[in-house]
């Protein structure tokens, strides 16, 4: 049985105590941003782009048994170090628990204003993308 | 600090800044430095006090009272279209309407304009430089009318291409909308040499000033346009203030564009007649503190003297040119021989967005995106740009840290 959505958002939480200092969580996000791996040239494509004022994302996902898997990319790479965080949490995960999934953990390690409306990066619409996909999928199967 | 050596401040500098209380607050504990005055520039005391004033002792509603708060009230906003009128040389002050700003200004000649003067086949001209609120409202304009939306060229350094401009004016162009200075790349473009070619062919003509306000010295009489629009907020002055002056013969000649209060002359079920200029194109009670905000504005700007403000901002942009210059894969884009205080620029190897992010964290406001003007960002191949813009209150010494903390981000982000 894999980790819950929880128990992962909580492994980020401890992982983030290490980088007390702002510049130090820039640099992991930016680490983690240039180790995500690519999203699947195929599926980089118009229908799957996600357009903020201030950087693009590109979102795909799939469903496997029971569980979604999403691979995803940015232009911008501490965006695509956030993107990092929201896969590793949601990955694999049965669509129910997306669906309900409340995200805290991005306030709790004080990465909160890049998933504010205003920042325009289109993070919020990836978070509204990824829960749309999960329901989707959920609404397939039932 | 290496490269160029930091000018001598200049000591008006220092009392245009004392003027602005925000400039003394802390950004995520470092001295503010402010540099996205192109969206918006900060406010000095003598603005706040305006407003301030006017709503402690002077508030009423304008021009139907006969009572005496009403009467100051309706002085206040006069002697506001006064002070504006002379603030870009206009000849009477039926020629100066109060709008919420440049967008507001534009919408309304769009509509108002179109209704009267653009027909099937039409052709309204802008150029590849404008913000979107010099792009939007013509599409749908020419949308309702079925006119044409003609788009002059911009070249490699962002200087307008004035020959492709000249060849797309004809007999069927009926309005040459073009901006003064642009936000996104601070070309400034020869707008009376534009107005005059467009005269040629009977076309009229729109500036929009939203970025020339804020370094005065505007003379509408010489530029010779139809309609000339601005915000006060990019000026010094409050948010919801800005003007759009319009030739009395040619305003005379255009319809009404929004209805109710204050544009009446009289009002029946069967008929209404519409109010004299400016009234005409001021439904509903205005908004009195912005104007009364806007005129201290002007006030504040010409007692400190427009030239003082151009010297202050081109020895910054010259500076900040310079030292920018210094950081490895940086380019500028926006490189026209005539330019104002606004450098946007990329980096190779890092995202816009991501230089503006860090550089926040060490207090430093900077634009990251596409400006508005996503179709020249098209045409340049970019994401977006960082975009640096100086008012009359920013230092050399801002220049360094903003220098020292976009090589920060470089460093992280490579």
């Amino acid at each position: 049985m894999a980790a819950s959505i929880q128990d992962r958002e909580q492994e980020i939480i401890d992982e983030f105590e290490f980088f007390p200092e702002w510049m130090e969580k820039y640099e992991h996000l930016i680490e983690l941003g240039k180790s995500l791996p690519l999203i699947d040239d195929r599926f980089k494509t118009d229908d799957n782009i996600i357009k903020g004022c201030q950087s693009r994302v590109w979102l795909h996902s799939e469903k496997n048994e029971n569980l979604i898997s999403y691979s995803a990319d940015s232009d911008a790479v501490i965006t695509k170090g956030i993107i990092a965080l929201m896969i590793r949490v949601l990955n694999n995960q049965p669509p129910e628990d997306i669906v309900k999934a409340e995200l805290g953990f991005i306030d709790q390690i004080g990465l909160k204003e890049h998933l504010s409306p205003t920042r325009s990066n289109g993070l919020v619409s990836m978070v509204k993308q990824m829960k749309f996909y999960a329901l989707a999928h959920q609404a397939k199967e039932a | 600090m290496e490269g160029a050596t930091r000018p001598l401040d200049i000591p008006e500098n220092i009392s245009f800044i004392e003027a602005f209380p925000i400039l003394k607050r802390e950004v995520n504990g470092h001295k503010l430095v402010y540099f996205d005055n192109a969206a918006s520039s900060q406010k000095p005391r003598q603005v706040l006090d305006a407003i301030e004033e006017y709503y402690f002792k002077e508030h009423s509603n304008v021009h139907r009272g006969v009572h005496y708060l009403s009467q100051l009230a309706t002085d206040r906003y006069e002697s506001a279209r006064e002070r504006m009128r002379k603030f870009i040389n206009a000849k009477s002050t039926r020629e100066i309407i109060f709008t919420k700003g440049c967008t507001d200004g534009i919408n309304l000649v769009a509509a108002a304009f179109a209704k009267k003067h653009l027909h099937e086949g039409d052709e309204i001209l802008i150029t590849e430089m404008e913000h979107h609120s010099n792009i939007v409202p013509w599409q749908m304009a020419c949308d309702d009318k079925g006119g044409k939306l003609i788009v002059a060229n911009v070249l490699e350094d962002g200087s307008l291409d004035y020959k492709d401009l000249k060849s797309k004016l004809s007999d069927k162009t009926k309005l040459v909308s073009v901006v003064h200075i642009s936000n996104a790349l601070g070309t400034v473009n020869p707008v009376k040499k534009i107005v005059a070619q467009a005269k040629k062919f009977g076309a009229y003509t729109l500036v929009d000033g939203a970025q020339a306000a804020p370094h005065g010295g505007i003379d509408v009489k010489d530029i010779d346009c139809d309609f000339y629009v601005f915000s006060g907020h990019k000026m010094y002055g409050p948010t919801g203030s800005g003007i759009l002056y319009g030739k009395e013969s040619v305003l005379e000649g255009m319809p009404p564009y929004q209805g109710g209060g204050e544009m009446i002359k009289t009002v029946s079920f069967e008929k209404t007649t519409f109010n004299e200029l400016p009234f005409k194109y001021e439904a509903g009670t205005p908004n009195m503190a912005a104007a009364v905000g806007l005129a201290a504005a002007a006030d504040f700007m010409d007692d400190f003297g427009v030239g003082n403000i151009a010297q202050i901002e081109n020895g910054l942009l010259q500076y900040a040119t310079e030292r920018l210059l210094e950081i490895d894969g940086l380019k500028i884009i926006g490189t026209a021989p005539e330019k104002t205080s606004v450098i946007s620029f990329i980096v190779d190897g890092t995202h816009p967005s991501d230089i503006g992010a860090i550089i926040d964290k060490l207090g430093i406001a900077v634009r990251t995106g596409h400006h508005c003007t996503q179709p020249l960002m098209d045409k340049f191949g970019l994401p977006g740009t960082c975009r640096a813009s100086f008012a009359a209150y920013n230092t050399f010494e801002e220049i360094d840290s903003l220098v020292a903390g976009v090589k920060r981000a470089v460093k992280m982000l490579r």
